[in-house]
């Protein structure tokens, strides 16, 4: 009995003579938010659908709430029962109503939650009756994500969820989420949007080339902590640009010396983006 | 239980979307009455004594009536929701695959029975269509439709395979459909057909299904321009089970969830 809501140990995944997946090693605990980050082709996706089932591993061992997705056997229903799935792109079903759609989903769950307050909490009320043929593309990622959350998982997979959101909608979205992790749902997100990594998750995983980088809590990833802080300002009339651990005392020396006011003084700490693309820079 | 609980449930939603894609409603249900209204309308020659060739085209159509709700429908809106995703989705939610299949069932059998109805209205109003003469004849009618439609349904859920995608799969459906109509007694009366195109079509349901109907559906005395001199009503029968039984097992085997 595994003690992770997610525990893959050596996971390896072939597409003809190419490895998708090259020995992934990771842990979910319960109740977290865990995402991950990586160029398009990184073996984010392979390595979620073999988590959710949709795909055979080739080797390698997987544990998703304690059960292996592709040893179910009459499990199968009762596992299911306990995972929602939010996957990259879907378009059916254009000829019913967010409410028809909603509601029928929630018929497959024994511990389904209310339809209209998943439609509420979607932010999709106004649209409920609405046909899906007429939904933007953003509300329609708010479908897919009542739909995933209709059966009260445990457990919730998001394959890139905010695509094609403006900023507004993905803050609201990003609140959605949270709200769901106090409720004890664990989440496991891909995304291309660091900003999104950063705001939501507890601990990121940076993929490459089928591989694991690096994982840790979105502020200390690739030593981004310890790096050192750069600070530029104007003096002489000349730009001036200095790299330092120590950008506080820095700053008083420098001001100290200019008699207070440093003209166009920055202090720029690497973001997460910086330290991103620096790490998947180095793998090519 | 639940399982035939969320597939009733899936048939009244198929059934939902069926009626409001207006293309949908034409092609499979008033596309075959026109199609009736028309080569009725050309061909009134009589064939055999007693017998126009109206009546049997239209004993022809109610055969591939079933083809068209079936097979024909099943092959062609299966891909596109394989393209869409729905699948998909529907695999990921604890939903039985079986539930699928017989809503998908239900779909096909509220579909036939209506076009059925329509095809037998218009045939008796316009075209001297007489309705099955004995209880005999209806039972074997009824049981015409169910097995039928089990044999077309499930061939169209096995041949959902075969397109590539969606928007290619009414190019690779139709012509088929089409061709076995030619050859297999609807459009041209059977036994003028070259003996090569009669063996070809006995292969297949669509043959078994037409001449089926025109026992139901015309005098005895016909059965001497059969092929066989026979209706051959128990062959019927096992050509149709053992195709249902061809297309469930190529089904529970090849039945793809996603395109990839």
């Amino acid at each position: 009995m595994s003690t992770s809501a997610i525990s893959i140990k050596g996971l390896t995944k072939k597409y003809d003579d190419k490895y998708a997946v090259a020995g992934i090693d990771l842990e979910v605990a319960y109740g977290e938010i865990f995402a991950i980050l990586g160029p398009n082709g990184a073996g984010k996706t392979t390595t979620v659908e073999i988590l959710e089932g949709y795909r055979f591993r080739d080797s390698g061992e997987v544990t998703v709430l304690g059960e292996d997705p592709q040893a179910l056997g009459d499990k199968t229903y009762s596992w299911r029962e306990r995972i929602g799935i939010v996957l990259q792109s879907s378009a059916d079903a254009g000829d019913l109503s967010v409410r028809e759609t909603v509601h029928h989903f929630a018929k497959y769950y024994s511990r389904a939650k209310d339809p209209d307050s998943v439609i509420a909490l979607t932010g999709l009320s106004e649209k409920a009756d609405d046909k899906i043929r007429n939904l933007s593309g953003g509300q329609r990622r708010r479908l897919d994500v009542a739909l995933g959350i209709i059966g009260s998982p445990e457990l919730l997979f998001l394959d890139e969820p905010t695509t094609g959101f403006d900023p507004e909608a993905r803050r609201a979205f990003w609140e959605l989420i949270r709200t769901l992790r106090d409720e004890g749902t664990t989440i496991l997100l891909t995304t291309h949007y660091l900003d999104e990594a950063e705001a939501l998750a507890d601990r990121v995983a940076v993929i490459a080339d089928g591989k694991i980088i690096e994982i840790s809590p979105p502020e200390t990833l690739g030593g981004r902590h310890l790096a050192q802080a750069r600070i530029t300002w104007v003096e002489g009339g000349k730009q001036h640009e200095r790299f330092t651990s120590t950008p506080t005392s820095d700053v008083a020396t420098i001001s100290t010396r200019m008699g207070g006011e440093v003209p166009e003084l920055q202090v720029i700490r690497p973001s997460l983006e910086d330290i991103y693309l620096q790490m998947i820079g180095a793998t090519e | 239980m639940n399982v035939m609980r969320l597939g009733l449930l899936r048939g009244r939603l198929e059934i939902k979307q069926f009626l409001r894609q207006r293309e949908s409603v034409v092609f499979t249900i008033f596309f075959p009455v026109m199609l009736l209204f028309i080569f009725g309308s050309v061909f009134k020659d009589t064939i055999a004594p007693g017998v126009t060739f109206s009546q049997y085209f239209v004993a022809g159509m109610i055969a591939t009536g079933l083809v068209n709700s079936g097979f024909q429908q099943l092959a062609i809106t299966i891909p596109m929701e394989r393209d869409f995703g729905t699948l998909k989705r529907l695999r990921g939610t604890p939903m039985s695959p079986a539930s699928y299949f017989i809503g998908k069932a239900i779909l096909v059998t509220v579909s036939t029975v209506v076009q059925i109805a329509l095809l037998m209205g218009f045939g008796a109003a316009m075209f001297g269509l007489d309705m099955p003469t004995s209880v005999s004849k209806w039972i074997r009618f009824a049981w015409l439709i169910i097995v039928g439609s089990a044999c077309t349904t499930a061939l169209g859920i096995a041949f959902s395979t075969v397109p590539k995608s969606g928007r290619g799969a009414s190019a690779v459906v139709s012509p088929i459909v089409i061709i076995l109509q030619f050859f297999s007694g609807v459009f041209f009366v059977f036994t003028q057909l070259p003996k090569w195109m009669q063996d070809f079509a006995a292969i297949f349901p669509l043959k078994w299904l037409t001449q089926g109907m025109r026992s139901v559906f015309l005098p005895d005395s016909f059965v001497q321009q059969e092929v066989a001199k026979s209706w051959e009503v128990g062959r019927t029968a096992i050509v149709l089970v053992v195709w249902t039984a061809i297309g469930i097992g190529f089904s529970i085997k090849k039945f793809k969830w996603a395109n990839t």
